[in-house]
């Protein structure tokens, strides 16, 4: 079935490097939109779940806005948007590059809504007895959620969190509407300069594949253990 | 420097005098219906075909069909779009692959981001289905062989009509997904609805106007939607099941 396509792979080895540092690139967006999207989604769970109604509903609102509207949508507009506000924020010259910074400041808006339903359900899956205990301990609501709830509301979520990672990397692929070399963007750019889109969007597929299967496969083994335990 | 706002540039003249900014919104959002919706067919189908397959006793089965939802599941939608748009192309045999390239670009762009939507979007009804026919009481299954039906009428008749009724409620999120990941489409120059968005950015210089625009119809969508699927997750309600409230 594969038609008269000649392959022709001999463009990737001498790219190698260039492909290294785009993956590099996605880890890095990946990681800080973790960490990111974590703090400010456990912030997020929590006021959420607040008896303070009006801070119960902005978080709501924040939540569901950025989880109806397309990922895609978010990065373009922090590429064309958010440069302009930073560089005047920050007094940079203009021109500077801060196409990195500012996807992965749309990135860890955009996480964070997800972050935070995981979280919230982790939080919730915690037995009500454990709040009011800590609160017979003399614990404040802040030290009760620090050291009783969330350890807790955490190991139960490990496995979710996990598996969101693995889309989020995934996700990360989307930089590229806003021209940044991360791994699929490099790729493409390997694959437009030789005219060998075919092989390097195939290679890049399968980059992907052996990296996001593998990690499925760890998280689901991890799960497993989780459960027997 | 101060932002001058704008709201009656939507109902300016476009650029190239083809109706009113408004008109490109709209065009855009007709085309994000349309490829979302035809996408979304193709998923139902090939998704509950390959989610029945999976919990299918034989091996050679369910293992490709477990192959299949693991690579559309590790490949980011980006890079799958990009398969079906330059590379599949080029590997089909001549003639078709000439077939599709002679075709309007408009065409090959929807056909590709519709196909590639639907068999994404397919891997992951499949894990519903999956999931819905493995929630069946054991039961079910075997009432259905000892009363002497066949495995694949067991299926046709007893387990599956039970299966898809428990599987709408989690498909509701699955459907509003196809709505949001069809926007990944405008990379390949599709002119859908954040696309049509981009475009009135770089045509008026009003980005915020816009912003809002195309916020609000993705929110608009997720609303219908959601009262669309809560109205058939009551129709389709099994009596005495969990989520019967």
């Amino acid at each position: 079935m594969f038609g008269s396509y000649e392959f022709d792979w001999s463009s990737i080895p001498g790219s190698l490097n260039f492909l290294g540092q785009g993956l590099m690139v996605s880890l890095e967006i990946t990681a800080l939109a973790i960490v990111a999207g974590i703090v400010w989604g456990t912030l997020l769970a929590m006021a959420r779940l607040s008896s303070i109604k009006p801070l119960a509903w902005a978080a709501a609102g924040y939540v569901n806005l950025f989880r109806a509207i397309p990922l895609v949508m978010v990065l373009l507009w922090f590429f064309l948007i958010v440069p302009k506000f930073l560089e005047s924020f920050l007094g940079l010259p203009p021109g500077s590059d801060v196409r990195l910074a500012s996807a992965m400041i749309g990135f860890a808006l955009f996480e964070s809504a997800y972050y935070a339903e995981i979280i919230r359900a982790g939080i919730q899956s915690v037995p009500k007895g454990q709040l009011a205990a800590a609160h017979a301990l003399g614990m404040s609501y802040p030290q009760a959620m620090l050291h009783v709830v969330l350890p807790q509301a955490f190991r139960n979520m490990v496995p979710l969190l996990l598996t969101q990672a693995i889309i989020l990397f995934q996700d990360t692929s989307l930089v590229y509407v806003s021209a940044l070399a991360d791994f699929f963007g490099a790729a493409y750019k390997v694959g437009d300069r030789d005219g060998r889109l075919v092989e390097l969007v195939l290679f890049a597929g399968a980059v992907y594949f052996v990296l996001c299967f593998a990690a499925s496969q760890a998280v689901r083994h991890f799960q497993k253990r989780l459960q027997g335990a | 420097m101060e932002y001058q706002w704008n709201w009656g540039v939507f109902l300016l003249p476009s650029a190239v005098n083809d109706g009113t900014y408004l008109d490109w919104m709209f065009a855009g959002l007709k085309t994000t219906l349309a490829l979302s919706l035809s996408a979304w067919v193709i998923a139902l189908l090939v998704g509950a075909v390959v989610g029945v397959l999976r919990t299918a006793p034989h091996r050679g089965l369910s293992f490709a069909a477990t192959a299949y939802v693991e690579m559309f599941r590790n490949i980011p939608l980006l890079v799958q779009l990009f398969f079906w748009y330059f590379v599949l192309p080029e590997m089909l045999p001549a003639a078709v692959g000439d077939a599709f390239k002679a075709m309007n670009p408009v065409a090959q762009q929807f056909i590709a981001a519709m196909v590639c939507l639907g068999f994404f979007t397919s891997a992951r009804v499949a894990e519903q289905v999956r999931s819905g026919i493995n929630a069946l009481p054991r039961g079910q299954k075997n009432a259905g062989l000892a009363l002497g039906l066949t495995l694949p009428q067991t299926y046709r008749h007893v387990m599956l009509p039970m299966a898809f009724r428990l599987v709408v409620p989690p498909l509701t999120s699955e459907f509003l997904n196809v709505f949001k990941n069809s926007a990944v489409c405008s990379t390949i120059g599709l002119l859908e609805l954040a696309a049509q968005g981009r475009q009135l950015v770089d045509y008026t210089a009003q980005p915020y106007e816009s912003f809002v625009a195309v916020t609000v119809a993705y929110l608009a969508i997720n609303v219908v939607v959601m009262l669309l699927m809560r109205k058939t997750e009551a129709l389709v309600r099994v009596p005495g099941y969990l989520g019967g409230k």
